[in-house]
């Protein structure tokens, strides 16, 4: 009934101005795989250095158009296989990728590293899975993915629609990281970190420490908004320590930019402590939960995509917080 | 036999086993009693006021009654709603009771408020977990025995806050309770805040992997009690969220402390005597 085609586009362009830089892009259209109205899902990634792609997602939210497109991806490819980091928000955009690392290397998928449980992360894991690939991730996320997962399955399906819902399936990883772990993929190692309550309470980072390259997943945000969903003072105790990991660039887990490390984290430990000053402040005010929402983090209103759409849950996951403390 | 003439009576006089059945399952009583199931997007309220309050009359309180609560929930796990009931100063009956029902909820029954004669409370804030588009029901009973229901329309945000579940940050053991007391308002009234660090639990994920749930651990009963006056009893169910907070308004009776007293529905017993002082 629907068949897929795949088209794979290679061009080269100017990467980073004002270096001599070239990177492949390889622009992939996949036709006929989803609803009509979802139009093509075209998953372009971008060369970083030898051996390592990225696709930059959407800074949006989960639509039918995009399919979900909206979370950052990775690719590492050494000289015997190949990781893929997180697999993005359907099944259409995990095919996606795998048909881009077969734009790139013939070498066997064998790492699928999921860098957190939200679905913009994990929701293409189906398109991956197979014989000789393993499912990695923190040892938080099964039982994250148990208890969230039928949520996210229900609440996205008004944004993704029914046919691509029911292509997802949740998939938890059989390679748990507890502290931190080590992948070869031949010539070329990977350090997955798992990190205390933050972002989620499954966060995975993973650094390519020959190419002194970071995978951040969502505990880095660029332009987009941070999402608390772990624990904001989590978070914020876990910058240093994040800093002080060995990368000179970081691949965020959203914001269409690679950017240099640490720096990265600057906007985001400012917008994080402005959150954290304002619902103490509130708190302390005896200010009800409600009335308190719009006046946590105003001040950064205006420094951030989609800050409308993630500010108010933010402050209101913040304040439960901190009410606490 | 004698007739139950009020659900916070009924409520009150029904076994613990069958209390926390209510509370924890009134979706699956619905869905299993009720024959045909319902489409989908059925009105769910006609049958569940059939349920919480059977052969009993529900009138129009939009009058009396107000729900306070964002069109969109922001954080589906964290959903402000305050109840405000608004009687005419002339009107001497009192409010004997609310019942808070979140309708399209697996558990839509959330919490029944029975404020205690005279005190004075008439504005109840707490915070309930919204799975979907929902409307939220409150059900006040007057002293009279009359009951009056309003509604308001709820739009659970999706995104990534799933609505339960998550891990307990920290270390603060379950069973800890915070108190608050807030300055006096106009009217002479006061507002208190009581919480209650507990992860109430719902019971209704499912393990993926085994197909069992997950036991239900919620936060079941609170009492409040100003001096030696009962103020306020909650019967609370698994919609209210991770770490249950109340706020209410009361009419300070020149106690010196307040106790509060729970318990969990695994047995769990947790209070706390909180002196007027200290507690601002």
């Amino acid at each position: 009934m629907i068949c897929c085609l795949a088209t794979v586009l290679l061009k080269c362009i100017l990467y980073q101005r004002g270096r001599a830089a070239f990177a492949v892009v390889v622009t992939l259209a996949l036709a006929g795989c989803l609803p009509a109205r979802a139009q093509d899902t075209r998953l372009t990634i971008v060369k970083i250095a030898d051996g390592i792609y990225v696709h930059f997602g959407n800074v949006a939210l989960t639509t039918p158009g995009n399919a979900g497109d909206i979370a950052n991806l990775g690719i590492v490819v050494g000289h015997d296989a190949v990781a893929v980091i997180d697999t993005g928000g359907s099944v259409a955009v995990g095919k996606a990728l795998l048909a881009a690392v077969r734009g790139v290397t013939a070498l066997p998928l064998r790492y699928v590293i999921n860098t957190h449980e939200h679905p913009d992360h994990v929701f293409g894991n189906a398109a991956l899975a197979g014989p000789g690939v393993t499912f990695v991730g923190h040892h938080n996320l099964p039982a994250s993915l148990r208890a969230h997962g039928p949520f996210y399955l229900h609440s996205f399906r008004p944004a993704l629609g029914d046919a691509a819902i029911g292509q997802v399936r949740l998939i938890p990883p059989a390679l748990l990281v507890d502290g931190s772990k080590e992948l070869d993929l031949g010539g070329r190692k990977l350090l997955l970190t798992a990190w205390p309550p933050a972002h989620s309470d499954c966060d995975l980072t993973v650094l390519d420490e020959q190419a002194h390259f970071l995978f951040a997943g969502d505990l880095v945000f660029l332009d987009h908004v941070p999402v608390i969903d772990g624990s904001l003072n989590g978070w914020l105790s876990l910058l240093p320590r994040l800093a002080a990991l060995p990368a000179d660039r970081v691949l965020p887990g959203h914001g269409q930019r690679i950017a240099p490390w640490p720096q990265a984290l600057d906007d985001e430990r400012r917008y994080l402590l402005s959150i954290q000053a304002d619902a103490r402040r509130m708190i302390a005010a005896g200010t009800p939960l409600a009335e308190a929402v719009p006046f946590i983090g105003r001040s950064e209103r205006g420094r951030w995509q989609l800050f409308d759409d993630y500010n108010p849950r933010n402050a209101t996951a913040a304040f439960s917080e901190l009410e606490w403390e | 036999m004698q007739t139950i003439n009020s659900p916070a009576a009924w409520f009150s006089r029904l076994s613990p086993g069958r209390r926390r059945f209510l509370l924890a399952f009134t979706g699956g009583i619905l869905a299993t009693s009720g024959g045909k199931a319902a489409p989908a997007d059925a009105d769910p309220w006609p049958a569940l006021a059939g349920q919480i309050f059977p052969g009993k009359t529900l009138q129009d309180g939009s009058a009396l009654l107000a729900i306070d609560a964002p069109y969109r929930a922001e954080d589906a796990a964290v959903v402000p709603v305050t109840l405000r009931t608004i009687l005419p100063a002339d009107d001497h009956r009192q409010v004997r009771s609310i019942t808070l029902v979140i309708d399209a909820n697996p558990s839509p029954l959330a919490a029944v408020f029975t404020l205690a004669p005279g005190s004075g409370i008439d504005r109840i804030a707490t915070r309930v977990r919204v799975d979907d588009y929902t409307n939220i029901h409150a059900v006040a009973e007057l002293s009279d025995g009359t009951l009056w229901a309003a509604a308001r329309f709820v739009k659970a945000s999706g995104g990534c806050s799933a609505p339960a579940l998550k891990p307990v940050a920290g270390d603060i053991p379950i069973g800890t309770l915070r108190f608050r007391l807030f300055p006096a308002g106009e009217d002479g009234r006061r507002e208190a805040q009581v919480m209650v660090r507990h992860p109430n639990y719902s019971g209704m994920q499912m393990d993926q992997i085994s197909r069992l749930y997950i036991p239900a651990d919620f936060v079941q009963t609170l009492t409040v009690r100003q001096g030696d006056d009962l103020l306020l009893t909650i019967a609370g169910g698994i919609s209210i969220s991770e770490n249950p907070s109340f706020r209410f308004s009361f009419r300070p009776n020149g106690g010196k402390s307040f106790r509060v007293e729970g318990a969990d529905s695994t047995g769990k017993r947790f209070s706390g005597t909180f002196p007027v002082d200290s507690a601002a």
